[in-house]
């Protein structure tokens, strides 16, 4: 029951921000909402007993990615957006076919996932470590790899003129 | 604790992904070597690099040395989820190949576009590791990582060229793209795990098959998200937007790189993908790889027809073997699966060759990616123009030539398998597509020159050209001779298949 | 399990709290009286020159996505800290060939001088 509550206030939560974000017209209140998405995303992680995935949605997504997202607009000096014309293109297909695709997705997801009770999985950091560095060893260190490769795409991509 | 580690990690394992460990390891090395070396003598990451090449290949020798010695389908480590079975080392012998001939080509033309960096050979090699994953991977999260891996470094390589800005356009598009597409891939692989609920593919594949009516809905989404992935990652229609101008954009030995080894790994990929976690799910995927194969052929050829941009051209006639590759996949059985290997490998060498040539007309001052800069080449350099010729001919699949045996196999399989529609349809798209090819040879041999600037191909590219065009042309004379010289081959394909379909 | 998380909710909840009740109250004690010049930013007694929202050096995004990347490599450490016991030297080498790659990475950032300011 205290599940259903708190699920359903995170949710709602999490949908509203969602929607301002979008809604605003300055880049940086939509940061700040994408902020209390990630924030309750990471919550709704936490009901479902992913107590790591909850750690690293809060360490990675709303502290490193934002940091990354705050830095882009002030670098890009993005304004107040103007409201362009509303595209009638848009109104006529678009949101029939969001509609579409929502009701599509929800039949879908109420037909065939199969039910789990919040609060079912264990995911501490300790069921995550003994995953990772046993079962999936090669693909943690493959990880390694790929970070590097992130590295040095940053600064192979932003490089200075040397010569 | 040793017998912990033993059951883990073993020898035996580390003998398993020591191809993968010896790239990694020569790719620090270049990046090291590469702040050691003074400004003007950096052909030695390029030399570092292939040499690492040599000792991958060393290893994937004693990996399938084992794997012969002991008579075994394929051998598995780190608790499943890497296997090396042929189909594996296959593919890892076909990205060594084409990451050697890319590394011939690009030393000098690196040094003319001034971005002679050592980063530039690490990354290739850390994008064949990538590579690597994704042929061998057993586990979705493997080959996830795998297929991430390659993606970003040949992300970072197209925009190699910082002063370029048709280089950054390309890679700012290809990126976007395809993290978008790698989004919807992982969608797709999250649901087949809910599904399932475990991340082996063989497993995934069995457990798809046991489930209940009221989870098809689900299943269907997971597929058709999956497929979407797969579609984008081997360019074919209508995911095919980004392939054009990241071919157009790259620099030119990247874009032959891309062509080549990243659409070899993209179809490893969706050949373990489809043989392993998608077998029984056949009556869902196949009608959509039918619609997407035809588009791919109608799209991939009429657009190539209009094109003036050699490298733009070469992406759409890619884009159109795609599709052929597709129809060898639509007829799903030994003789069609055989067929996309083949074309795969013998792709490989007449389509570096080709780019090889187009390499050759970049010039201090010029960037020679038009039709108009390859005109009058037979009066400047004759061998050159010669073997452009054959590697033209065989991508159009003119019998003498490798790339006939590449659509013959899929042709028979078609065949065999009843759909003749789809097989007229593909004799149909052969002429047209010598059309765009006979367009090239026209303008090498019957225009004059529109520039009096000299070529000189590099040792290295000269190597290249003449590497890929024995190639091109042995495999089309004696492809008996050819398969026995080289076992593997044939070999893998054929044990790959049975095993997939028995 | 979040019957254990109760204390973090609760500490949450004052944490929001303290500012929405300070405001509220500054709000309603404070004399509001404000005008052109109170308004301005203030430097030094100087009249501002320019705006504030001046564009940021590109330099800073480097910073910004090494410390992404960096930050994604620390979150690995977490699982192996807790279990460091059970996995053992094994788990100790293993941890070791996953930041030896990365070192390799941040020696050639530094020798590259993409950490250089100027």
């Amino acid at each position: 029951m205290m599940h259903t509550v708190l699920f359903i206030i995170f949710a709602v939560v999490c949908v509203a921000a969602a929607i301002n974000l979008l809604a605003q017209r300055h880049p940086i209140n939509s940061a700040l909402s994408l902020i209390v998405v990630m924030g309750s995303l990471a919550l709704l992680y936490l009901l479902l007993g992913a107590e790591f995935v909850a750690a690293v949605q809060i360490i990675i997504y709303a502290g490193a990615i934002m940091v990354l997202f705050v830095f882009t607009i002030m670098l890009l000096n993005a304004g107040e957006e103007e409201l362009s014309k509303s595209s009638r293109v848009a109104i006529v297909f678009g949101v029939p076919a969001v509609a579409v695709i929502v009701a599509a997705l929800a039949y879908i997801l109420s037909r065939g996932a199969g039910t789990a009770a919040l609060g079912d999985f264990i995911g501490g950091p300790k069921e995550i470590g003994r995953l990772l560095f046993r079962d999936f060893l090669l693909p943690f260190e493959v990880t390694s790899v790929l970070i590097l490769i992130a590295i040095m795409g940053a600064v192979v991509l932003a490089r200075r003129e040397e010569r | 604790m040793q017998t912990f580690a033993a059951q883990f990690a073993n020898a035996h394992d580390l003998m398993v992904v020591m191809p993968m460990v010896m790239l990694t390891l020569f790719a620090c090395g270049v990046l090291i070597i590469d702040l050691l070396l003074p400004a003007g003598d950096k052909r030695w990451n390029a030399a570092t690099a292939a040499l690492g090449l040599l000792f991958a290949g060393g290893s994937l020798w004693r990996v399938q040395a084992t794997l012969a010695h002991q008579g075994m389908l394929g051998v598995s480590a780190f608790n499943g989820s890497v296997v090396m079975d042929p189909m594996a080392i296959f593919f890892c012998w076909l990205f060594l190949i084409a990451t050697g001939i890319t590394i011939l080509i690009s030393v000098r033309y690196m040094e003319i576009e001034q971005e002679d960096h050592g980063e530039y050979y690490a990354l290739m090699l850390f994008s064949v590791v990538g590579m690597m994953c994704m042929a061998s991977g057993k586990d979705i999260v493997l080959l996830f990582i795998g297929l991430e891996l390659m993606a970003i470094s040949t992300y970072v390589l197209v925009g190699f060229l910082r002063r370029d800005k048709r280089s950054n356009e390309a890679a700012l598009k290809y990126l976007l793209l395809g993290a978008f597409s790698s989004g919807i891939f992982a969608y797709g692989l999250s649901l087949m795990y809910g599904l399932s609920g475990t991340t082996d593919v063989t497993l995934i594949g069995r457990r798809l098959a046991g489930l209940p009516e009221s989870s098809h809905p689900i299943l269907m989404l997971a597929v058709v998200t999956t497929l979407a992935g797969l579609f984008f990652k081997i360019a074919a229609v209508p995911f095919h937007q980004w392939a054009p101008d990241a071919y157009e954009g790259a620099p030119t030995a990247i874009t032959g790189f891309m062509s080549v080894a990243g659409k070899a790994a993209a179809w490893a990929l969706l050949l373990r993908i489809f043989a392993f976690a998608l077998r029984y799910e056949q009556t869902i995927w196949m009608p959509m790889v039918i619609a997407v194969a035809v588009m791919t052929l109608t799209g991939g050829n009429l657009a190539a027809m209009t094109q003036n941009n050699l490298k733009r051209l070469l992406a759409y006639s890619s884009i159109a073997h795609v599709g052929y590759m597709l129809l060898g996949l639509v007829a799903w059985n030994e003789t069609g699966i055989k067929g996309i290997l083949v074309y795969l490998l013998v792709y490989t060498f007449m389509n570096l060759g080709a780019f090889a040539v187009i390499v050759s007309l970049r010039r201090r001052d010029l960037i020679g990616d038009e039709i108009d800069d390859i005109a009058g080449l037979w009066f400047k350099r004759p061998v050159e123009a010669l073997l452009m010729v054959i590697f033209l001919l065989s991508l159009g699949g003119i019998p003498p030539l490798a790339g006939f045996y590449g659509k013959y196999f899929i042709f028979l399989s078609l065949i065999e398998t009843g759909h003749y529609v789809l097989a007229s349809l593909a004799v149909f798209y052969i002429a047209v597509s010598l059309y765009y090819y006979l367009r090239i040879i026209n303008a090498m041999l019957m225009r004059p020159a529109l520039d009096a600037e000299p070529i000189q191909p590099a040792f290295g590219l000269r190597l290249a050209l003449w590497v890929t065009a024995l190639a091109t042309v042995g495999i089309g004379l004696f492809p008996e001779i050819f398969i026995r010289a080289a076992a593997w081959t044939m070999t893998a394909p054929r044990a790959v298949t049975q095993a997939f379909l028995r | 399990m979040p019957q254990n998380y109760i204390p973090i909710f609760l500490f949450m909840l004052v944490a929001l709290a303290i500012p929405v009740v300070t405001l509220v109250i500054a709000k309603a004690v404070r004399p509001d009286n404000p005008h052109a010049t109170k308004l301005m930013p203030y430097e030094c007694g100087i009249d501002p020159v320019d705006t504030a929202r001046a564009r940021y050096t590109v330099r800073f995004y480097i910073v910004a996505i090494l410390f992404v990347v960096f930050d994604v490599e620390t979150i690995f450490l977490f699982p192996w800290a807790v279990q460091f016991k059970m996995l053992g030297w094994f788990g100790f080498v293993e941890m070791m060939v996953f930041l030896a790659i990365l070192v390799v990475g941040y020696v050639w950032i530094w020798k590259k001088g993409a950490l250089e300011w100027v």
